[in-house]
C-alpha cells in the first residue's frame, strides 16, 4: 500500500511537466508547411527569413515541405497531422476553400497587408480576400540548355515534344501543370472542364512520354544545373535561380500562351496557433522581408515596395517581371468542379502508367505463369511416382 | 493454459495492427471515394493496371532469380568457411543493409545516370554515354542489390545446417562432388531457396522507389501507382483495392512457392 501511495505522487509528477508544457510551448511555436525551395534560408549571404522571424517574435518555427499542390492536398486531408501557415497555389485555394479546409484569417493581426499591390487582391480563387495573403506569384515557362538545344527548335511548347532530345527532357509531375502544357498546345483554355479535351490533351501526353527523362518536381534543379537533362517546363523565378548555377541555361515563354500563378499563405483548418501563424504572415509581408526574400527565390513579388530592397538588376528583369505585353499570353487557373478534377487525377493516372512495352511484358508474364504452373505439375507428378515407388518398397520390406 | 497467455500480447499486437488495419483496407477497396457507398468499381476497372501487375511480377520474379543465381554460390561458399570467417563473412553480407535503402538507390543513380560516374569515365574515353539508366536492366540492378542479403541470408543459415554425415554417407556411397550437390546439399537446401526467394520477391514486388529512380516513364510499377493514390491523387479507395489485389497476388505467389517445399521435404531424411 504503501508504495503505491509513493508512486502516485511520483508518476503525477513526471506527468506534470507533459501536462503543462506542450500548452505553454503551442502558443510559442508554428508549423509551416510550404513548396521545397521557397523561402530565403541565409544561404548565399541572403537573409534567413525564419532565423529573422524567430529573432523577432520568439515564436519557434518547425518548417517542412512539399513538392506539390495535390501533394499538399493529400496530406491535409488524410490528417494526422496539424499546419499552422501553408502555401498553396491559386487553384488549390480554390479548392480548399471550396471544401472548408481553411480557417478566415484575422487581418488585424497582418496590418503589413497593406503592402500587397491591389492587383494581386480580389482574385477570382478567394474574391472577398479572407482567407490568404499573396506570397509569390509566377510564370510557367520552358527552360532549356543553350549548349545542347538549337534555338531553331526553341519558342513554342512542341520542343517538349521533339524527338531529336529524346530522353533529356524533363515534365511536370502535378497533373495540373502538365495538362496546362497540352491545353496551351491544343489551343484549349487551361481552366478547361469539357472531358472530351481533356482526354485528347491526356493522349497527347501519353505520346510524349516515350522521349522523357522523367516527370519530376524538385529534382528538376539537380538535374537542369549538372545538365543530365536539357529541357524542362518550370517556374520562372526557378529558372532565375538555377541559372546563378549554370549560366547556359535559357529560358522563354511559350508563344502558345502559359500560366500565372499566385501562391499565397493560407491557415488550414485545425491550426493551434492562428495569432503565431498571422504573425509569420504578417512577417512575410514586411516589405524589406520579401524583398530580400524573393531576390533569392527568384520570383515575383506582389508587393510593389519590397523592390526597393531587391538588386536592381533582379527588379527589372524581364523574366521575373514581365510586360504586360508578354502576361497579354498567360492565363490563371482557376479551381475545377471536383467530377473535373477526379477525370483529371484519373486521366494523369493512366498516362503515368501507360507502358510503352505492355505486350512484350505481357507475353513474358504468361509464360512466366505457365512456366511455374508446369513446374508445379511436374513436381506433383514426380513425387507421386516417388511416393509410389517408396510404397512398394515398403510393401516388400514388410513382406 | 500458461502458453496460450504467453500468446496474449502478439494477438492484441496483430488485432490492433494488423487485422483492424487489413479490414480497413478491405472496407476502403469496396467503397466510393466521393458517397462512400458499397461499390465494385475500384476493382472492376483494375484490368486497366493488368500491365503493371505484371510487370511488377515479371521484374521482381526477374530479381529474385538472379539473387538466387549470385547469392547460392555466395551463401555455399560462406557455409563451408571455417566458423570463425563464418561471422564475419555474413556480417559483410549485411553490412550495406546498415545504411538507408534510398540512400543507397539514390548512389546507383549517381554512378548510372547519363552524366554519372560510369558515363563520365565512358565518355573521357571518347565514347558516346552508354544507356545505362532509365530501362527495365537498371530496375532490376536495384532491387538485385537492394535485396541480395534478404537472399543470401536464409539460404546461408539453412545449408549451414546440413548435416555433414549425409554428405559423407553420400560420398562413401560412391557419389562424385557433382552428384552430392545435386543429389544432397541441392535438395536440403531447398527450404532456404524457397525462403530466399519469397524474402527477394515480396518487397520488390511492391517496391516503388527504385523504379521511380532507375526506371523510365514506361516502368511504372504497381507500388508507384499505389504511392500516388495516397501522395497526390489522394484516391485511398483504389490505393486500398490496388493493394488488395496485390495482396492477393503475393499470397498465390507464396502458395506456389510452398508447394515446392512441401514436396521437398518429404524426401529429406530426419535424423
Amino acid at each position: 500500500m504503501k508504495k503505491r501511495l509513493l508512486i502516485l505522487p511520483l508518476l503525477l509528477a513526471l506527468l506534470l511537466p507533459c501536462l503543462v508544457f506542450p500548452a505553454a510551448a503551442a502558443s510559442n511555436e508554428i508549423t509551416v508547411y510550404n513548396w521545397g525551395q521557397y523561402i530565403s534560408d541565409g544561404s548565399d549571404g541572403y537573409v534567413d527569413v525564419i532565423e529573422e522571424f524567430e529573432a523577432e517574435t520568439g515564436i519557434k518555427v518547425h518548417y517542412l515541405t512539399y513538392d506539390s499542390n495535390e501533394s499538399l492536398y493529400t496530406k491535409l486531408k488524410t490528417g494526422g497531422s496539424t499546419y499552422d501557415v501553408i502555401i498553396p497555389s491559386d487553384y488549390m485555394i480554390g479548392r480548399l476553400i471550396a471544401e472548408d479546409m481553411l480557417e478566415p484569417l484575422n487581418f488585424d493581426n497582418i496590418p503589413n497587408y497593406r503592402y500587397v499591390d491591389e492587383a494581386f487582391k480580389n482574385q477570382a480563387y478567394d474574391p472577398e480576400n479572407r482567407y490568404s495573403v499573396p506570397y509569390t506569384w509566377g510564370t510557367v515557362g520552358v527552360i532549356y540548355n543553350t549548349k545542347y538545344v538549337d534555338e531553331d527548335d526553341v519558342g513554342g511548347w512542341d520542343l517538349l515534344w521533339n524527338s531529336k532530345y529524346a530522353g533529356k527532357i524533363l515534365m511536370f509531375d502535378n497533373c495540373r501543370d502538365a495538362f496546362a502544357i497540352a491545353e496551351s498546345l491544343l489551343g484549349y483554355s487551361l481552366n478547361t472542364q469539357d472531358p472530351t479535351e481533356l482526354r485528347s490533351c491526356a493522349s497527347l501526353l501519353s505520346e510524349q512520354k516515350p522521349i522523357l527523362q522523367g516527370h519530376v518536381m524538385d529534382q528538376i534543379y539537380d538535374k537542369m544545373i549538372r545538365e543530365e537533362a536539357w529541357i524542362a517546363p518550370y517556374y520562372a523565378g526557378d529558372y532565375l535561380y538555377m541559372l546563378e548555377e549554370n549560366e547556359d541555361l535559357g529560358f522563354y515563354f511559350p508563344e502558345e500562351g502559359f500560366n500565372v500563378f499566385i501562391d499565397a499563405a493560407c491557415i488550414p483548418k485545425g491550426c493551434t496557433n492562428q495569432e503565431g501563424a498571422e504573425a509569420f504572415i504578417n512577417f512575410l509581408c514586411k516589405p524589406e522581408i520579401c524583398g530580400e526574400n524573393l531576390e533569392y527565390l527568384g520570383y515575383s513579388a506582389p508587393i510593389s515596395e519590397a523592390k526597393n530592397y531587391m538588386d536592381p538588376e533582379v527588379a527589372e528583369s524581364e523574366i521575373a517581371y514581365p510586360s504586360d505585353e508578354v502576361l497579354a499570353n498567360s492565363e490563371s487557373f482557376s479551381a475545377l468542379d471536383l467530377e473535373t478534377s477526379q477525370l483529371m487525377d484519373s486521366l494523369w493516372l493512366s498516362v503515368k502508367t501507360s507502358g510503352s512495352d505492355t505486350t512484350g511484358y505481357l507475353i513474358a508474364g504468361a509464360a512466366l505463369l505457365l512456366a511455374a504452373i508446369a513446374l508445379t505439375v511436374i513436381l506433383k507428378l514426380h513425387r507421386r511416382r516417388k511416393l509410389a515407388r517408396r510404397g512398394i518398397s515398403r510393401r516388400t520390406n514388410q513382406a | 493454459m500458461k502458453s496460450k497467455r504467453l500468446l496474449a500480447p502478439y494477438v492484441a499486437w496483430m488485432t490492433v495492427f494488423t487485422l483492424i488495419p487489413l479490414g480497413v483496407v478491405i472496407y476502403y477497396a469496396f467503397t466510393d471515394s466521393i458517397t462512400g457507398q458499397f461499390t465494385f468499381a475500384n476493382l472492376s476497372n483494375l484490368s486497366t493496371y493488368l500491365p503493371i501487375f505484371l510487370r511488377s511480377i515479371f521484374l521482381s520474379l526477374a530479381s529474385a532469380a538472379i539473387c538466387l543465381v549470385i547469392g547460392y554460390p555466395v551463401a555455399y561458399t560462406i557455409a563451408q568457411a571455417n566458423p570463425k570467417w563464418q561471422r564475419f563473412l555474413s556480417m559483410l553480407v549485411m553490412l550495406p543493409m546498415c545504411m538507408s535503402f534510398l540512400l543507397r538507390t539514390l548512389a546507383w543513380v549517381a554512378m548510372l545516370e547519363d552524366t554519372g560516374i560510369i558515363n563520365r569515365v565512358v565518355s573521357s574515353l571518347g565514347l558516346k554515354p552508354l544507356p545505362l539508366i532509365r530501362n527495365s536492366g537498371a530496375v532490376i540492378l536495384g532491387m538485385v542489390y537492394n535485396y541480395l542479403p534478404y537472399m543470401i541470408t536464409p539460404l546461408y543459415t539453412v545449408i549451414m545446417k546440413i548435416d555433414p554425415r549425409l554428405i559423407e554417407a553420400a560420398q562413401d556411397l560412391g557419389c562424385d562432388h557433382k552428384r552430392v550437390f545435386t543429389k544432397v546439399i541441392l535438395p536440403l537446401s531447398v527450404p532456404g531457396i524457397i525462403s530466399g526467394i519469397t524474402m527477394v520477391f515480396v518487397p520488390a514486388v511492391s517496391t516503388f522507389y527504385i523504379s521511380q529512380k532507375l526506371g523510365s516513364t514506361g516502368t511504372t510499377m504497381i507500388g508507384d501507382v499505389i504511392e500516388s493514390q495516397f501522395k497526390t491523387a489522394y484516391n485511398p479507395n483504389l490505393g486500398a483495392a490496388l493493394s488488395l489485389v496485390m495482396m492477393i497476388l503475393i499470397f498465390i505467389c507464396i502458395g506456389f512457392m510452398n508447394r515446392f517445399t512441401d514436396s521437398e521435404e518429404e524426401g529429406v531424411v530426419t535424423p
